[in-house]
């Protein structure tokens, strides 16, 4: 038995997937937690950005929400939610952004609107939100989220989202300025595009199975041959999120 | 000339039934005040436009206040499900308009600069703009290529909650600075509420933080604790605990109905609602000083 948990486990992974330097565009919850420890371990001067007008904050408690004070107090600039997605998001000033949903496809397309029938939902989500022009204008995207066959079904129930599309050359073909869904990390593993721009299996996390992927991914999952398994995660590491980040476990806390 | 009334009068003269009514504030400055002041008044038929609803048009569309919810993120921000809202959406009671936030955002930028339309790049995402006509995709007549559209977006009523505003209305914010400014300018009338009214002579101590003329807004209404359980930066706290609270509250129609008579009807004002909160909330939500360096505009 891992001494650490799934979520734990997923935002590890996800802080090393971040440069020095990058420019982030954060979600609440995992997101946020990845990035403050890739601040605090290899990447001192990424600067992390909110959809609520916030550039480089440096909150000195966990937000809840998006739009929480304490990412104002210290930061670097505020601006209205127009320039924020205009002048940041859409002249191309982020690097990162990191995507939330209910369902990722093969090629990476997210849903976070439906399921069911747009009409006559049968479950209503919240609805894209940023995620629209994030996965089509971050120049890296990333999604943190349970490996499970309901979140990566064989057909999306709306496309909130822009992955690969039906592929690298349908998206490609469009001149999205963004690269796209660069890595999807879950609690087995990760899943990275191929040339075709499929996701499929690169690593796996310690103790964690090919089989287990493959039982719990809704598509013909298809591994990488240079599939690898990934450093367990570092007392170092487990220490700055338990001590510092979330000490009281709100987002952490989850089975190991 | 002064502008200031109550609260309660404000809504009785610029909120009509079937307006089209924009609270404005992304997380921030929301106004929970004028929201309960609309249930007690009763207003009905109204299209309620937010790019985060909130809890504020959850316990508004719960009052049945509401015809239609035109939306870019209906979450509790933080927590999950705006349930509400969501069951009502998902029962077929609601009518229901959706965009991004950058295309919610973009609507209320054409209609606060008079534009047709404001142009924004392809996201290529497609299913929300099949959805909804009000995108639309046209050629860009300078370079080719495609450029999607949305037409303004025209509140009847703006409502924005400012840390400070003077008589007339002329109202700075600092914070997140949200879509206060473009609502205002694109709505037909404005209602202001304020934590504070201030003499003209602080406003023009700081004019770069003013965000809004006084010409544009109607009404100017002295509300201090306006935005809880939103918060108001440098006056007190988001509280977020009730913000949980409301996740349980709104999964039950009973629990939902006695918070309203408890604390939306069988409360008058503000003041009151402050009141009950009681002084244990009042201090969870009470923070510490972080003034900013004074900036020194010179004499000319």
């Amino acid at each position: 038995m891992a001494d650490y948990t799934s979520p734990e486990l997923l935002t590890i992974n996800a802080a090393r997937l971040l440069r020095d330097g990058d420019r982030v565009f954060v979600g609440v919850g995992l997101p946020n937690l990845a990035c403050n420890l890739a601040r605090r371990t290899h990447a001192p001067n990424l600067l992390m950005i909110y959809e609520a007008g916030v550039i480089g904050a440096q909150p000195a408690r966990l937000p809840l929400s998006i739009g929480d004070p304490t990412l104002v107090s210290g930061a670097l600039a505020v601006c209205s939610m127009y320039d924020i997605f205009a002048f940041y998001l859409q002249r191309g000033n982020v690097d990162v952004g990191f995507m939330g949903g209910a369902q990722i496809d093969r090629f990476g397309n997210i849903n976070a609107t439906v399921i069911g029938d747009y009409d006559h939902p049968k479950v209503r989500l919240p609805g894209s939100g940023g995620s629209m022009e994030i996965a089509a204008w971050a120049n890296r995207c990333y999604l943190l989220t349970p490996h499970s066959r309901r979140r990566f079904p064989e057909k999306l129930d709306f496309r909130t989202s822009a992955g690969f599309l039906g592929g690298r050359a349908e998206r490609e073909a469009t001149n999205l300025r963004g690269g796209g869904m660069l890595a999807v990390v879950t609690d087995l593993g990760m899943l990275e595009p191929d040339d075709n721009g499929e996701l499929v299996l690169t690593a796996l996390h310690p103790g964690a199975t090919v089989e287990q992927a493959r039982e719990n991914t809704g598509w013909q999952l298809k591994v990488a041959d240079s599939l690898r398994t990934t450093q367990p995660p570092s007392a170092e590491e487990l220490r700055i999120l338990r001590e510092d980040l979330d000490p009281q476990g709100i987002y952490l806390k989850g089975s190991a | 000339m002064s502008k200031v009334i109550s609260l309660e009068e404000a809504v009785r003269q610029q909120v009509r039934d079937g307006d089209l009514v924009y609270a404005a504030g992304f997380t921030h400055l929301i106004p929970f005040a004028a929201g309960h002041e609309i249930i007690r008044q009763k207003k009905r038929y109204l299209t309620l436009a937010r790019a985060t609803p909130d809890l504020i048009y959850d316990q508004m569309v719960a009052a049945g206040c509401a015809r239609k919810v035109i939306f870019s993120y209906m979450g509790n921000p933080g927590v999950g499900s705006l349930r509400i809202v969501r069951a009502e959406i998902e029962a077929g009671r609601l009518e229901w308009e959706e965009y991004s936030h950058f295309g919610m955002i973009s609507r209320l930028q054409a209609g606060a600069t008079g534009l047709p339309f404001m142009p924004m790049n392809p996201t290529a995402a497609g299913d929300l703009e099949k959805t909804n006509s009000n995108y639309q995709v046209v050629k860009d007549p300078y370079h080719g290529g495609d450029v999607v559209v949305v037409p303004p977006l025209k509140p009847d009523v703006a409502i924005v909650h400012v840390q400070r505003a003077d008589a007339d209305g002329n109202a700075q914010i600092w914070g997140i600075i949200g879509e206060q400014k473009e609502a205002a300018f694109a709505a037909d009338r404005v209602i202001l509420t304020a934590e504070e009214i201030v003499d003209e002579s602080i406003i023009r101590s700081d004019p770069n933080r003013t965000l809004i003329p006084g010409f544009i807004v109607k009404a100017v209404c002295l509300v201090p604790h306006c935005a809880h359980p939103s918060y108001t930066q440098g006056y007190y706290d988001r509280d977020n605990d009730f913000y949980l609270k409301w996740d349980e509250i709104s999964s039950d129609r009973q629990a939902t109905l006695s918070y309203l008579d408890e604390w939306v009807y069988g409360i008058k004002d503000r003041d009151e609602y402050w009141q009950k909160l009681g002084s244990e909330t009042h201090k969870r939500l009470k923070i510490d000083s972080r003034p900013s360096d004074t900036v020194d505009y010179g004499k000319y």
